[in-house]
């Protein structure tokens, strides 16, 4: 690797010795050599945290010295019992989080900091809204960017033909839309008979075709599922607790690897609106956090056959604000952080421009400043995992993104 | 495709603002619009027998639940010390061949403890009130409301305890009355104050502040403005969150000290509020104590913004998910000019012919069709019944995983597992009803009538069983649409 590479591996590195003249370098230089789009099979799994994840909690910039009192009652540290990992030397991971850190240190894992989509204000809803619909704005949420990936895509390929897998009862905006949803939720009650839905099937194509559409992308899903073994347990917690991220991530992963299953998959967790008490090492977030490490370990195990050309992003609406509020918690911030992990990931690296935490480096002197648009990140993944062109990529599937490049250099 | 009688019009009205025919009462469809208007009481919706009668006496149950359970914990660790670990030893003992883990130790039948126990008495009183009504309209209205002003009973005891009680005192009495009254009965309540964390928030000016260093939340003036009054586009700003987070500080809960009332209930503490004026959308506040707060909700209930975004929630809500434009301006209009007269509001809405002209687009939430179902079923369900399917069709009660609500459009709910799942519902309930219900095909002409399509009327005739074609029934488009 030449200079321009070693660069490229420590772009936080780069930010913190104030070269910021040199950001995004990579994104003018030539598509990374690796093999064409299209002989690799690949899979992307998007995970929403919704709620807004505290960036700043889950990766520490203890190098930044206005870290510390900004986050006063909740800060974390590098050292004692509850230390955080070490990452680069400037950030660190919170410490529930070692498979994370494990997978970062093995090259299959980056992580994206002061990140934020193109939204400024601080609804989570709309903020949702435009993280998966993929648009300038609010608003305009009758199709999600995954949905309309797979409806630029030629209709023959893989990734295409089997469609996108919504997981929830509910499925996240961002895959829905015009092409092929299948749904699956972890089963919390005995399914009703083969013969009943398929008169039920009989009836809806008689008079409800977009009821009879529905149901039967639910029959395909369940025979993928089927086909992949185990009947899965029944009950237990929603997607809010750790054991619950797990079966989701289990359900998610067995279908995603199916030889004949879908190749794009999105899936929310819940609960990262942490107001109040939010907890430093140990507490709420802390435990999220945990559920979170615990659900990557489980796509890493349970996509294994396929892990060397899976990417798993994780992302969140926006971020909390850079200073503890009055009470032990953060509010609705802008700048967060998103998570690359996967065989198919060139790992090892922290991806940031680092705008610093002081008082006037702050967004509105409130928020970690957003430096990343991840709708960079976003395109530039996809672009290499599945082969789409720029135009395609800034007017359908992120519309009114030409002037923004995607990122390369994400995967291997 | 669709009929569009006369008689199957009435129907479908019955399903769009109400709950749906009840069987046995179908003794002609006549005059649906009056049994509708029939519920709009300045009273409000009718209120379920539950045992307890308010946020006060649940809250200071609540406190006495909480420490005597600590009490116990106490007594636990004082035992668990002077037993020389046996009690960890018990626990890290493998389970026996055979015997499930965690059954070992725990009592056959758990008792519910108090948050639980009470939770399920009122959610049970509320669908059993809904099986009553005559048309449903009232209770669809509540339902409308308490979603618009959710809380979740995710966020620990104090809500879970405190739901219902919510609903009965702050939505109930006030869905006929103006809207100003809703929302500061609705903004003033224990259970809100605390599930948007209102009563964790000190003024940084105040006495409280000043001593303790410890400051805002914004969490529930930012909910007011964004989800309750004027619309995330309602033409608001970071400062007037801010200033709005000020002018309510100090609207509390009392604690179990009873210092400022009885335990659990609202109170206005002087000490936590920011004194002095606040500048919210232009205009300053400078009344003293609560009375600032009940100025601003009363000009944020009163703002253009409110009107236009009420109105089209509730057209959404029961006409379609992208309601007629005539009719949303309609509303907006009767909210304006009547001052956000609900009464006048509802009243519109179900005497516009925009909303009865309207095709049956909208698939029944998962807690609607639920209703209509044990209705059609003629079932009295227990808790576990009410809560169960609820919970995998992803709807339980008081519980949205934010503070936006349970979502209310097809796109969320008309979705593969969606659908799959209240299959799975629908079968089971057939399972249940099989044995009750006289004649499936019967029951399709009592509860859909002239509604029914001669697809669904086949479909339920040639079913291989009586549970088959009751879910068959449950699941027929024009059940599941409205």
């Amino acid at each position: 690797m030449g200079a321009d590479d070693c660069e490229r591996m420590t772009p936080s590195r780069r930010a913190v010795l104030g070269a910021a003249s040199a950001l995004f370098a990579w994104s003018y230089m030539p598509k990374f050599a690796h093999a064409a789009a299209g002989s690799r099979d690949s899979r992307f799994l998007l995970v929403v945290l919704r709620g807004a994840l505290d960036g700043l909690s889950a990766v520490p910039p203890l190098g930044d010295p206005g870290y510390a009192d900004l986050r006063e009652g909740i800060a974390l540290a590098k050292d004692g019992p509850e230390a955080a990992l070490p990452l680069d030397g400037f950030f660190y991971l919170h410490p529930a989080m070692p498979n994370l850190a494990r997978l970062y240190a093995n090259g299959q894992a980056s992580i994206v900091h002061a990140s934020a989509t193109g939204y400024r204000e601080r609804s989570h809803f709309d903020g949702q809204d435009v993280l998966e619909s993929g648009q300038g704005g609010p608003g305009k949420t009758d199709s999600g960017w995954l949905n309309r990936l797979i409806a630029s895509l030629p209709p023959g390929e893989a990734v295409s033909r089997h469609g996108a897998l919504g997981v929830g009862v509910v499925p996240p905006l961002v895959v829905r839309g015009q092409a092929p949803v299948l749904g699956w939720a972890p089963p919390r009650m005995a399914r009703a008979g083969a013969d009943l839905v398929q008169r039920l099937g009989d009836l809806y194509g008689e008079r409800d075709p977009p009821l009879a559409l529905v149901l039967k992308r639910a029959i395909e899903t369940e025979l993928i599922a089927s086909r992949q073994g185990a009947e899965q347990p029944r009950g237990g917690g929603g997607p809010d607790s750790a054991e619950g991220m797990k079966r989701i991530a289990e359900g998610a992963a067995r279908l995603v690897g199916a030889e004949d299953g879908p190749r794009i998959a999105a899936l929310a967790f819940e609960g990262w609106d942490t107001h109040a008490n939010e907890g430093g090492a140990k507490g709420r977030l802390a435990t999220l956090l945990g559920g979170l490490d615990g659900a990557l370990a489980t796509f890493e195990s349970g996509l294994k056959p396929v892990w060397k050309d899976t990417v798993v992003m994780v992302v969140t609406e926006f971020g909390r604000t850079a200073r503890v509020n009055g009470t032990v918690g953060t509010d609705h911030g802008t700048g967060t952080v998103a998570f690359l992990v996967g065989g198919a990931v060139r790992g090892k690296r922290m991806i940031a421009d680092w705008p610093g935490l002081k008082p006037e480096q702050l967004h509105e002197q409130r928020d970690l400043k957003p430096t990343t648009d991840i709708r960079a990140v976003a395109k530039g993944v996809v672009a290499d995992l599945f082969g789409l062109s720029g135009p395609v990529l800034a007017e359908k599937v992120f519309p009114g993104t030409g002037g923004l490049a995607p990122m390369q250099g994400l995967i291997v | 495709m669709a009929d569009r009688s006369e008689p199957s019009q009435k129907v479908l009205a019955l399903q769009r603002f109400g709950l749906g025919l009840k069987p046995g009462r179908a003794a002609g469809v006549a005059d649906v619009r009056e049994r509708l208007l029939v519920d709009i009481r300045s009273e409000g919706a009718p209120q379920p027998n539950v045992s307890f009668s308010g946020a006060a006496p649940i809250g200071r149950a609540l406190y006495a639940f909480e420490d005597e359970e600590r009490a116990a914990r106490e007594a636990r660790r004082v035992a668990g010390q002077q037993g020389v670990g046996q009690g960890v030893q018990v626990a890290s003992a493998p389970p026996a061949p055979g015997q499930p883990q965690g059954q070992m130790t725990a009592p056959a039948q758990p008792v519910p403890q108090f948050p639980q126990a009470i939770y399920r008495e009122e959610a049970v009183a509320r669908v059993q009130g809904a099986l009553e009504a005559e048309t449903g309209f009232a209770e669809r209205l509540v339902q409308f409301w308490s979603n618009h002003f959710c809380v979740s009973v995710a966020k620990g005891n104090f809500v879970r305890a405190m739901a219902g009680a919510f609903e009965r005192e702050a939505i109930r009495p006030n869905i006929f009355g103006r809207f100003e009254e809703l929302l500061i009965a609705v903004e003033s309540h224990p259970a809100m104050l605390n599930f948007l964390d209102n009563q964790l928030s000190i003024g940084p000016d105040s006495r409280a502040g000043k001593r303790r260093g410890r400051g805002l939340n914004e969490n529930l003036a930012r909910e007011i403005m964004e989800l309750h009054t004027l619309g995330v586009s309602g033409g608001y700003t970071q400062g007037d969150v801010t200033s709005l987070a000020r002018i309510i500080t100090g609207w509390t809960v009392v604690g179990r000290d009873a210092r400022l009332g009885f335990p659990g209930s609202f109170a206005f503490n002087p000490g936590l509020h920011d004194p002095g004026g606040q500048r919210l959308l232009g205009k300053v506040y400078r009344q003293e104590g609560k009375e600032k707060g009940m100025a601003a909700l009363a000009d944020l209930a009163r703002h253009p913004s409110t009107a236009a975004f009420i109105a089209h929630k509730l057209a959404r809500h029961f006409v379609a998910d992208e309601p007629p434009q005539a009719l949303v301006a309609e509303l907006t209009r009767v909210f304006r000019e009547t001052g956000g007269d609900l009464a006048a509001l509802s009243r519109a809405l179900v005497t516009s012919e925009l909303a009865w002209a309207a095709p049956a687009t909208k698939l029944r939430t998962p807690q609607e069709f639920l209703v209509a179902a044990f209705r059609a079923l003629g079932r009295k369900p227990d808790f576990g019944q009410i809560a169960g399917p609820l919970g995998v069709m992803g709807q339980p009660l008081w519980q949205p995983s934010g503070p936006d609500g349970y979502p209310d459009t097809n796109a969320a709910w008309a979705t593969p597992e969606g659908i799959k799942t209240r299959i799975d519902v629908a079968a089971q309930l057939g399972r249940q009803a099989a044995g009750s219900v006289a004649d499936p095909r019967a029951l399709v002409e009592e509860v859909l009538g002239p509604l029914a399509s001669a697809q669904t009327r086949q479909a339920v005739a040639r079913a291989e069983s009586k549970p088959q074609a009751l879910a068959l029934l449950l699941m027929s488009p024009e059940f599941q649409r409205r």
